[in-house]
C-alpha cells in the first residue's frame, strides 16, 4: 500500500468509500507518522488509543452507509478546543490539568462528521504568539528547513503546533483558531491553506478566548478542496453563541469552480510596504498575474487605514484578553499557588501561570481599560477599527475579492528575531485588517523563497462570502502549483 | 420630615440615596440555561458558564429583558430600546469570570420615580436615576471551615435589575418607605418577589450629611442590607458617624462600609479597601440589546394596576379612607383579597372587615395572607349573611373566629350553631314583653324621662334572645311598646 | 503618555500578576516601547466616528427563560485545585 499520509482529505474520503483501505489503516499510518514526527513537538496531547477507536467506530458506520463528511479522517485539534475528559491547556501552565467536561461545538460537529481525533496540537500560549515560542510545552518546529541550512525554523503561529502537523503528513488536517493571522501565517510558513472564516461563521462556544471579537475558528489543510471539505464540517449557527451567524452552510467544495472569469480582484495599495522583502512583491505579482490570465479582472484599491491596524489590533485583543483571562485564578481549574491570602493566591497564581508574552499583553490590556487612558486606547483603537472595516466596504463596493501577500516574510529561525515584541508582531500585517473587520480569508501556499521555504498569498472576500474565497484560491492553487514538500528529516 | 442631627455647631440634614439590587422572577439565568430556585445543594444549580469554564459563552434571556422593561414601564420610566452590556472587571471569590456583566453607560431604562407615602399623610417624589440588567454573583461563606471561605456559584449569574435612586431621601423613614413602595410596585408587576430574607431584593444604601440647604457631603455607601429595619439604623448610625467626625473638623472618606446588626455600626471593609478600577468595556461576547416599540407596546397592555392608582381607585369610586386605601393597596395580595370579598358587596363593609377582623386574626396567629383559613369568597358569603340580615353584625364576629380556627363556611356554622338572627316578630315580641314585666321600675323610669335606658331594654332582650334577635325587629316593636 | 514603574505596579496589581520589584522597571520600559507605537492611532481622525461594536452584522439573539442546564455540581468542581462537599474552597477571606 502506498503513503496513506500523502493522501488529501479529498483523496482519502474517496479512497474509503471505494474501500480500498479503512480508516482504521489510515489512522494507524497517521499515528506512526505522528509517533516519528515528536522532534517537530507539535502535539502537547496525543490520543492514538481514542483516535483508533473512533477509527473503528467509523469503519463500523460506514458499513451501515451512515458515513458523514469527514468520516475516518485523522486530524489534529489545536489546544485551544476543549475536548471532553480530554487534558485541554491552551498552552498554558495556568491550565495545569484542566481536563474539561464538554466538547467545543466545532470539534462536536467534527466528530459528528465522523472525523477523528489524533490529539491535541501545540500553540502559542492562550494563541498568543505568531512564532510558536510561547507555548508553556516548548517550542515548535517548522518541518521546513532553509537549504543546507539545519537551524530549526519556527511554525509561525499561533496555530503552529496544527500548521506543524499538517506540514508533517502527521495529521491530514487540523483545526486552527485566527485572531489575528493565527491560522493563515502559520500556513503561509508551513507550505499549507490556513483558512478563516468569517467571523460568526464557526461557533466560538468551547474554544478558549483570547480576544473574543476577533477569534475565529478554521481549518488547516494541504489543499483547498480539503480546507473546504473541513470548513463545511466544522461550521454552522449554534445558539450557544450569540456572535454566531445563524446562516445555512453552503457547499463549499461546490464553489471550487476553477472559473474566476470576470471576478473582480482587488491589489490594495497600502500593501506594498517599504523595505519589505522584494521576493515576497515578486510573489504577489506572479499571483496577480496568474488572476488576470485566468480571466479575472484586477483593480487597484486603496485601503487607506491599513497602516493602523496593527497598533489597534494590538490594543483591542490584549484588552478583551485581559478580561478573558481574569478566570484563570486559581479556584476553579488548574493551577494554584498558595498565598498569604485570597489576593496573593491570585497575584502568585497568576505571575507563575502565564508567560511573559500572556503578562505583557495583559498588563498592556489592562492599561488601555484602566480609568483615564479607555477614551485614548481601547474606545480610539474601536474607532480606528470601523475605519478599517469601512474601507474594507468601500473597496467591496468596487471588487470580489483582494489578493495580497499573507506575511511579510518566509519562516524565520528560532531567536531570529530580537528581543523586540514589536518586530514579533509585524508579522501579522497583512491579515490583522481582515481580522478586524471580520471578513474570510486564506492563505495559499504560492511558491518558495530564495532559501527554498515556503511563502502564502492571501485572499480575501466579503462577510459570509466563503465561496469566493475558495473559487479563486482554487485557482490561484493551480496555478501556483506548489508540489513542494519538506524533506523529513525529523524521521532522523 | 428630614432627620436633623443637631451637632454641637449647629444642624446637619441626612441625604441617602438607595441602589436596590432586585432579583429578576425567571426560571433561568440571565445568560445560561440553570435554574434560579432558593436554596439548592451547593452548585447544583451551576452550569459551566455560571462557573466560567474556559471557552463558555453567554446567551440573553428573553424574560429578563421583558421584566426589565416591565418594571421600568412601572417606574415611568424612560426605556431605552438600545442598550449596551458592560463587563465590570475585578477579582473576587464569588466572581468566577474574574468580571460581571452589566450595564454601565447605556442601561435598558433610564429615569422614572417612584411616590412614597408617609406617616404623616403626606406623599413625597423620590427620582429614579436608572435601572439595569446585570448577572448576580455566587456566595462566599467565611464560617464554615476553619482555614477556608467556600464558594457556592448557585446564584452566580442570576438576572438582577440594579434600580439606582437620586439622593432624594432625606431621613430613614422616607428610605424605608422607598423600599417598601418600590417592593410593592415590584410585586405587583411580578417582577420580583421582593423576598429581603432570602436575598432577593439587598439595598446598597449611600449616606451622605450636609448643613441644610448645602451641596452635597462626601457619601459612604453601606452595601447588601437585607432589611428595612437594619438599612434604618445603618442610616443612623452612619448619619451620626459623619456629623461626629464633621464637627470635629475632620473629613468624611468615601469608602464602602460593611454594616454590622449584631454590633449596630458600620465599619470600614478590609478585603475591598483598595480603590477600585472597574475597567468596564462593551462585553465582546455580546451585542447591544435592542428591541422595538411593539415589544414595548405588548408589555405595556399586560400592566396591572399598579398601587398607587389602586388606592386613587379606592378612594374615589369605593369611597374608602385614604388611610384604609393605602393600606389595602400596599401588598397586592392583600389588594386582590380585598376586591375579591368587595366585588358587588358594600365596599366599606368589606374594607372593615379585611383590616379588622381578618388582619387581627392573622396576626393572633401569626399566619400570612397565603395561609389565611378564611377564603376571599368564605368571608364575602360571611358578609352577605350580615347584608341579608341572617346573622348580626356581632354574631358574625363569631362566626369569623370559628370559620378561621375550623376552616368551616360561615352558613355551616350558622346552622349548626343556631346563630340564625330571629326576625319573627311573635317571637321578638314575646321577649320584649317578659323583658318590660321584669322590670317595671326602668320601665318607669323611662316613661319619666329617662331616654337612654332604651339601650338596656334592647340590650335585655339581646340577651334573652343570645342575641340572635334582629336589632331592627327589635326597635320597631320595642319602642311603641315603652312610648305607650 | 509614558508608564512609570509605580503605574506598572498598580497596573499589575489590577491584572493580579506579582510583578517582583525589580521586574518593574524593564517592565515599564517595554510596555512604553509598546504603547509609544500604539500612539499612532492619534494622527488618525476619528472625531465623528462611532467605535465598533459588533464585527457581525446582526442583532442579538435571544433564548426563552427555559431551565436547560446545571445539575451537575460534581462537574462543576471537577477540576478544582481545593473543594469541599461540592463548594469551591479559597483561602479564608476576612471582610
Ligand atoms: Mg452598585
Ligand atoms: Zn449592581
Amino acid at each position: 500500500m502506498s503513503d496513506l499520509t500523502k493522501l488529501t482529505i479529498a483523496a482519502a474520503r474517496d479512497g474509503l468509500a471505494a474501500g480500498d483501505f479503512s480508516s482504521r489503516e489510515l489512522t494507524a499510518a497517521h499515528i506512526t507518522a505522528m509517533e516519528a514526527a515528536e522532534p517537530l513537538n507539535a502535539f502537547i496531547t496525543k490520543t492514538p488509543e481514542k483516535a483508533v477507536e473512533a477509527a473503528t467506530d467509523s469503519d463500523t458506520r460506514r458499513g451501515k452507509g451512515e458515513a458523514g463528511k469527514m468520516d475516518g479522517i485523522p486530524i489534529a485539534i489545536k489546544d485551544l478546543y476543549c475536548t471532553k475528559d480530554v487534558l485541554t491547556t491552551a498552552a498554558s501552565h495556568i491550565l495545569d490539568g484542566f481536563t474539561p467536561k464538554y466538547e467545543s461545538t466545532v470539534t462536536a460537529n467534527l466528530w459528528a462528521e465522523g472525523a477523528v481525533m489524533l490529539g491535541k496540537a501545540n500553540l502559542d500560549e492562550f494563541a498568543m504568539g505568531s512564532s510558536n515560542e510561547t507555548s508553556f510545552y516548548g517550542n515548535v518546529a517548522n518541518p521546513w528547513r532553509r537549504e543546507g541550512d539545519n537551524r530549526m525554523l519556527v511554525p509561525g503561529g499561533s496555530s503552529g503546533g496544527s500548521a506543524s502537523s499538517v506540514a508533517s503528513f502527521s495529521a491530514m488536517g487540523a483545526t486552527g483558531t485566527d485572531t489575528g493571522g493565527s491560522i493563515r501565517q502559520p500556513a503561509s510558513f508551513t507550505g499549507i491553506v490556513g483558512m478563516k472564516p468569517t467571523y460568526g461563521r464557526c461557533s466560538r462556544w468551547g474554544v478558549v478566548a483570547f480576544a473574543s471579537s476577533l477569534d475565529q475558528a478554521g481549518p488547516m489543510t494541504r489543499t483547498v478542496r480539503d480546507s473546504a471539505i473541513m470548513l463545511e464540517a466544522m461550521a454552522g449557527f449554534d445558539p450557544k453563541d450569540s456572535t454566531s451567524v445563524d446562516l445555512t452552510v453552503p457547499n463549499f467544495e461546490a464553489a471550487l469552480t476553477g472559473d474566476i472569469r470576470g471576478m473582480k480582484i482587488g491589489i490594495p495599495n497600502e500593501y506594498r510596504l517599504d523595505g519589505i522583502n522584494p521576493e515576497i512583491n515578486a510573489l504577489w505579482e506572479k499571483g496577480i498575474d496568474w488572476m488576470k490570465s485566468a480571466g479575472a479582472e484586477i483593480v487597484d484599491i486603496s485601503l487607506p487605514h491599513t497602516k493602523y491596524a496593527l497598533p489597534a489590533y494590538y490594543i483591542i485583543a490584549p484588552a478583551e484578553a485581559s478580561s478573558n483571562l481574569a478566570r484563570y485564578d486559581g479556584v476553579k481549574y488548574g493551577l494554584r499557588v498558595e498565598g498569604e491570602d485570597l489576593n496573593d493566591m491570585y497575584a502568585s497564581t497568576r505571575a507563575e501561570g502565564f508567560g511573559a508574552e500572556v503578562k505583557r499583553r495583559l498588563l498592556i490590556g489592562t492599561y488601555a481599560l484602566s480609568a483615564g487612558y479607555y477614551d485614548a486606547y481601547y474606545l480610539k483603537a474601536q474607532k480606528v477599527r470601523t475605519k478599517i472595516s469601512d474601507d474594507f466596504k468601500e473597496a467591496f463596493k468596487q471588487v470580489d475579492a483582494i489578493l495580497t501577500p499573507t506575511a511579510p516574510s518566509a519562516a524565520f529561525a528560532y531567536g531570529e528575531k530580537g528581543d523586540d515584541p514589536l518586530e514579533m508582531y509585524l508579522n501579522d500585517v497583512f491579515t490583522v485588517p481582515a481580522s478586524l473587520a471580520g471578513l474570510p480569508g486564506i492563505s495559499v501556499p504560492a511558491g518558495l523563497s530564495e532559501e527554498g521555504l515556503p511563502l502564502g498569498l492571501q485572499i480575501l472576500a466579503k462577510p459570509f462570502d466563503e465561496e469566493t474565497v475558495f473559487k479563486a484560491a482554487g485557482v490561484l492553487e493551480e496555478a501556483a502549483a506548489f508540489a513542494a514538500t519538506p524533506a523529513d528529516w525529523w524521521r532522523g | 420630615m428630614g432627620m436633623i442631627v443637631q451637632g454641637a455647631t449647629g444642624d446637619w440634614e441626612v441625604v441617602i440615596g438607595l441602589e436596590v439590587h432586585a432579583q429578576v422572577t425567571s426560571n433561568a439565568k440571565l445568560f445560561s440555561g440553570s435554574a434560579t430556585e432558593y436554596g439548592a445543594e451547593p452548585n447544583s444549580q451551576v452550569s459551566f458558564v455560571d462557573s466560567a469554564m474556559p471557552g463558555m459563552l453567554p446567551v440573553i434571556n428573553e424574560k429578563a429583558v421583558e421584566q426589565a422593561v416591565r418594571t421600568g414601564l412601572g417606574l415611568k420610566a424612560q426605556i431605552n430600546k438600545y442598550s449596551v452590556f458592560d463587563r465590570k472587571n475585578y477579582f473576587y471569590a464569588d466572581l468566577p469570570q474574574g468580571y460581571q456583566i452589566s450595564q454601565y453607560l447605556q442601561p435598558v431604562v433610564g429615569e422614572g420615580k417612584i411616590t412614597i407615602d408617609l406617616a404623616d399623610g403626606e406623599s413625597r417624589e423620590i427620582g429614579i436615576t436608572r435601572l439595569h440588567l446585570e448577572q448576580d454573583a455566587g456566595k462566599s461563606l467565611h464560617d464554615q471551615h476553619p482555614n477556608m471561605t467556600l464558594v457556592d456559584l448557585n446564584r452566580s449569574g442570576v438576572a438582577l435589575m440594579e434600580i439606582v435612586s437620586e439622593p432624594d431621601m432625606r431621613s430613614p423613614e422616607e428610605a424605608a418607605a422607598y423600599v417598601k413602595k418600590l417592593r410593592s410596585i415590584l410585586r405587583y408587576l411580578g417582577t420580583c418577589d421582593g423576598n429581603m430574607e432570602e436575598g432577593s431584593m439587598r439595598a446598597d444604601v449611600n449616606v451622605s450629611v450636609r448643613r441644610p440647604g448645602d451641596e452635597f457631603g462626601t457619601r459612604c455607601e453601606m452595601k447588601n442590607i437585607n432589611s428595612v429595619r437594619f438599612m434604618q439604623q445603618a442610616i443612623i448610625y452612619e448619619a451620626n458617624r459623619q456629623v461626629d467626625i464633621l464637627e470635629e473638623g475632620g473629613s468624611v472618606d468615601q469608602e464602602t462600609r460593611l454594616y454590622d446588626p449584631v454590633k449596630g455600626e458600620t465599619r470600614s471593609m478590609r478585603s475591598k479597601e483598595e480603590a477600585h478600577d472597574y475597567r468596564y468595556f462593551p462585553d465582546p461576547d455580546l451585542l447591544p440589546l435592542e428591541f422595538d416599540d411593539a415589544f414595548i407596546d405588548g408589555i405595556r397592555v399586560t400592566l396591572p394596576e399598579l398601587p398607587d392608582d389602586k388606592k386613587a381607585r379606592f378612594v374615589s369610586e369605593l369611597s374608602l379612607s385614604p388611610y384604609d386605601a393605602g393600606v389595602l393597596v400596599a401588598e397586592k395580595e392583600v389588594a386582590d383579597y380585598f376586591e375579591a370579598v368587595a366585588e358587588g358587596r358594600d365596599a366599606k363593609l368589606a374594607a372593615n372587615w379585611v383590616i379588622g377582623e381578618l388582619f387581627g386574626n392573622l396576626n393572633r396567629t401569626g399566619k400570612p395572607l397565603g395561609e389565611s383559613p378564611v377564603s376571599a369568597e368564605g368571608l364575602g358569603s360571611l358578609i352577605d349573611l350580615i347584608k341579608d340580615g341572617t346573622i348580626s353584625n356581632r354574631i358574625a364576629k363569631e362566626v369569623f373566629e370559628e370559620m378561621f380556627d375550623t376552616g368551616k363556611n360561615a352558613a355551616d356554622i350558622v346552622e349548626e350553631k343556631g346563630l340564625k338572627q330571629v326576625s319573627d316578630t311573635g317571637a321578638i315580641e314575646a321577649a320584649i314583653d317578659e323583658v318590660i314585666a321584669a322590670n317595671p321600675d326602668k320601665v318607669a323610669e323611662y316613661k319619666g324621662g329617662k331616654d337612654k335606658l332604651f339601650g338596656f331594654f334592647m340590650g335585655q332582650v339581646m340577651k334573652a334572645t343570645q342575641g340572635k334577635a334582629n336589632p331592627g325587629v327589635v326597635t320597631q316593636i320595642l319602642r311603641p311598646k315603652l312610648d305607650d | 503618555m509614558s508608564l512609570d514603574k509605580a503605574t506598572v505596579a498598580k497596573v499589575a496589581n489590577l491584572a493580579r500578576i506579582k510583578v517582583e520589584e525589580k521586574d518593574l522597571e524593564p517592565m515599564a520600559a517595554e510596555l512604553n516601547n509598546i504603547l509609544g507605537w500604539i500612539e499612532q492611532l492619534g494622527e488618525v481622525d476619528t472625531e465623528t466616528t462611532m467605535p465598533m461594536t459588533s464585527v457581525a452584522d446582526m442583532k442579538l439573539r435571544w433564548r426563552a427563560d427555559e431551565v436547560t442546564d446545571g445539575g451537575y455540581a460534581e462537574e462543576v468542581v471537577a477540576n478544582a485545585p481545593s473543594s469541599e462537599d461540592n463548594f469551591f474552597a479559597v483561602p479564608k477571606v476576612i471582610e
